[in-house]
């Protein structure tokens, strides 16, 4: 049996926030801009965060470099790709770093502390870091885009990991490092920490300092001190971002491979965002061996011998005996392929529940890098 | 220059999805086979390449995989809490630190913390002596099945930042040690997996310039991973794409056969104008069959080490 798909524009109906999830190398970014391209198709006003696209991709899209302000991509372009929007099409590319620095720019009380954090060695070192940061940033920015309005739909994708869950970890776990500021009555003993915390904290101190060195130490101390305040609004924002994703208005789509790793990955995924009161929207699986065949076709696991003999036999007439062979035993591995897939998304189907979303997108004879390969994608994503 | 498999430590990087994980299992049964005490580590949790061995996870034990092949699932926790234990000394102190809390959040998050002592550990299981265990098994080869190229030179470069925090004291000495044997091309090697499409070989060409830029460090060993059979000649598609318009009735399965070989012939062909592309960039890059079975278990891990040993 042919599984029926959904339609993305379905699941995204009435909301403004599609965050795209998924382990690293599944199509993420593709699938992300897909989305954005096919509802601007459909009228809407979207932009596009992306994290990491090919340079093609990017290129294509008119967003070359790295650049916090979102791009209108040119009408031409996508009428061009068969893509002619009815609403528009904005897309950025994420710059983390430089995300974390307007962060402190506007929460920074004065000039002297805002200068005094970014040139802390501490803070470079994290807003630098790959991991953790990027994940960070990406809520940051798609709750300031939400905040600033001015578009129907956020599409946002996320940064490359091999767990999807990380995307949900890492902000979690950079907000408590930047709240665990109550250190530096530790870090600096001698003020008023000492008294309030009590005599362990002099041994505490003394074992840090062996461990650590002293110089790490103060570098901490002044991180935490020129933080000061601003870490509370830190908190609050996160907290902020938090309701933004658990509310109506936002939806998370998984991204997947017919692999079953990543589709017992889904299933956690899915698992852990209805434990944080997140909405799961549905799963993208992508890249599926499908030959298109009738149901039935398909349900003989793999087709059997005589029936390719048959085939064998029917096509050495076009084609001469070698050639037909060849074809036949091409045909056996690519059915073979199809076959694990299709039980594989019925796998997904099951355990998911029926009535979440499942859309196929697959294997598509182009690797995407363009408008015309989102097209491609878009056609599956929004089947008509 | 030395065989790669004769280093003492290898990480496996490359983007997400391309088989980093296959290829780290591959090279570990391969020295395994050449009569190394070889160890397969695992970054972030993931257990992929240790599954291809057995069903249960192994966890931050070092585990017999295979005849002369163990695993290890590095937990940056464990690891600094051993790493800390020998730094301490004293046990009461050390829980005293360990089981506070707010130090508990701060090294959970703290930048770098986790790459550095997960790193750190791997560079431990590379020791001769070993310094933050009593243990006295002692590996030949440490294959690390690292994080996808951005994340993994962020591990690769741990080190490096945290000498640069750090400035004096035992934190900066223990990553002087573990800078210096990481940059050692005598001691560690790079290997990078790409798939042979056009996002993998572009992050590998850019891999290889920042490893260089930023670590002074050479790609040891590029593999190609999932190389489609050239099947057909350029004639035979031809034959087939007339044939494709013409045959075939409602039902027959002749059309979506040919349809599925022409597919394979345009892959083929895309794939190997990117592994020319990456050939003129690189020299000696190899490559690996794609296999056609749907998930890859131990005896298709095994073909590719073979693979491997006829091409490294």
């Amino acid at each position: 049996m042919s599984p029926a798909t959904s339609n993305v524009a379905d699941v995204l109906a009435g909301k403004s926030i599609c965050v795209c999830a998924g382990a690293g190398g599944v199509g993420k970014t593709t699938v992300a801009a897909a989305i954005a391209a096919g509802m601007a198709a459909r009228g809407k006003r979207v932009v596009v965060v992306t994290i990491d696209p090919a340079r093609r991709l990017a290129t294509s899209l008119g967003i070359p470099d790295l650049g916090n302000e979102e791009r209108l991509v040119e009408p031409q372009r996508l009428e061009a790709a068969g893509l002619a929007p009815n609403g528009e099409l904005w897309a950025m590319m994420l710059d983390p770093k430089r995300t974390f620095d307007e962060l402190v720019e506007r929460r920074a009380p004065d000039a002297a502390t805002r200068d005094a954090v970014l040139s802390n060695r501490i803070y470079q070192e994290l807003s630098n870091a790959v991991a953790g940061s990027q994940e960070y940033m990406a809520m940051e920015k798609l709750y300031e885009l939400h905040e600033e309005g001015g578009y129907d739909l956020l599409v946002l994708d996320t940064p490359p990991s091999r767990n999807a869950l990380d995307f949900l970890d890492a902000p979690e776990r950079l907000a408590r490092f930047i709240d665990s500021r109550s250190l530096q009555f530790f870090l600096a003993p001698g003020r008023r920490g000492l008294r309030i915390l009590g005599r362990g904290t002099g041994v505490l101190f003394g074992v840090l300092k062996r461990v650590t060195g002293i110089d790490l130490l103060a570098d901490l101390s002044d991180f935490f001190q020129s933080f000061g305040d601003m870490a509370e609004g830190f908190t609050e924002r996160a907290n902020r971002v938090n309701q933004l994703l658990t509310s109506r208005a936002a939806t998370f789509l998984l991204v997947t491979s017919p692999q079953s790793e990543s589709m017992e990955e889904a299933e956690l995924f899915r698992s852990r965002l209805l434990d944080d009161g997140m909405p799961f929207g549905g799963a993208v699986v992508n890249r599926v061996h499908d030959l298109g065949l009738a149901a039935d076709g398909d349900a003989k696991a793999g087709g059997d011998a005589g029936e390719h003999a048959d085939l064998e036999r029917e096509l050495a007439g076009a084609l001469g005996d070698s050639l037909a062979a060849k074809v036949v035993r091409n045909f056996e591995d690519y059915r073979a392929l199809a076959t694990h897939d299709r039980a594989s998304v019925e796998r997904l189907r099951d355990r998911l529940g029926r009535g979440e979303s499942l859309i196929l997108v697959p294997y598509l004879d182009e690797d995407v890098h363009d408008l015309a390969g989102l097209a491609a994608v878009g056609e599956h994503l929004f089947p008509a | 220059m030395a065989h790669v498999l004769d280093k003492r430590l290898l990480f496996v990087t490359g983007k997400g999805g391309v088989g980093k994980s296959t290829v780290a299992a591959a090279l570990g049964l391969l020295a395994a086979r050449r009569g190394k005490r070889v160890i397969l580590c695992e970054l972030a949790q993931q257990e992929r390449a240790s599954r291809v061995f057995r069903d249960e996870g192994i966890g931050f034990e070092e585990t017999e995989l295979a005849s002369g092949l163990a695993g290890i699932s590095i937990d940056p926790q464990r690891a600094m809490e051993e790493y800390l234990r020998t730094q301490v000394g004293s046990r009461a102190l050390f829980r005293l630190l360990f089981e506070n809390r707010i130090f508990q959040y701060f090294t959970a998050a703290a930048p770098g913390v986790r790459e550095i002592v997960s790193i750190g550990k791997v560079w431990e299981l590379a020791q001769l002596e070993r310094p933050w265990t009593k243990k006295s098994s002692r590996y030949d080869l440490v294959v690390v099945d690292a994080p996808a190229t951005g994340h993994g030179l962020g591990i690769l470069r741990a080190p490096r930042t945290m000498r640069d925090i750090a400035r004096v004291g035992p934190i900066r000495r223990q990553a002087d040690r573990i800078d210096t044997f990481i940059r050692d091309s005598r001691q560690t090697g790079i290997v990078t997996v790409a798939l042979p499409e056009e996002m993998p070989v572009t992050e590998t060409i850019e891999f290889r310039v920042r490893l260089l830029d930023e670590m002074k460090m050479a790609v040891d060993a590029f593999v190609i991973n999932g190389l489609y059979p050239e099947r057909f000649s350029g004639k035979e598609a031809r034959a087939m794409t007339s044939a494709e318009a013409t045959s075939g009735s409602d039902g027959s399965l002749a059309r979506p056969a040919m349809r599925a070989a022409l597919a394979e012939h345009h892959r083929a062909r895309t794939q190997r104008s990117q592994v020319r592309r990456l050939r003129k960039e690189v020299d000696g890059a190899v490559t690996l069959p794609y296999l056609f079975e749907p998930e890859l278990g131990l005896a298709e891990v095994e073909r590719l080490s073979h693979e491997l040993e006829r091409r490294l």
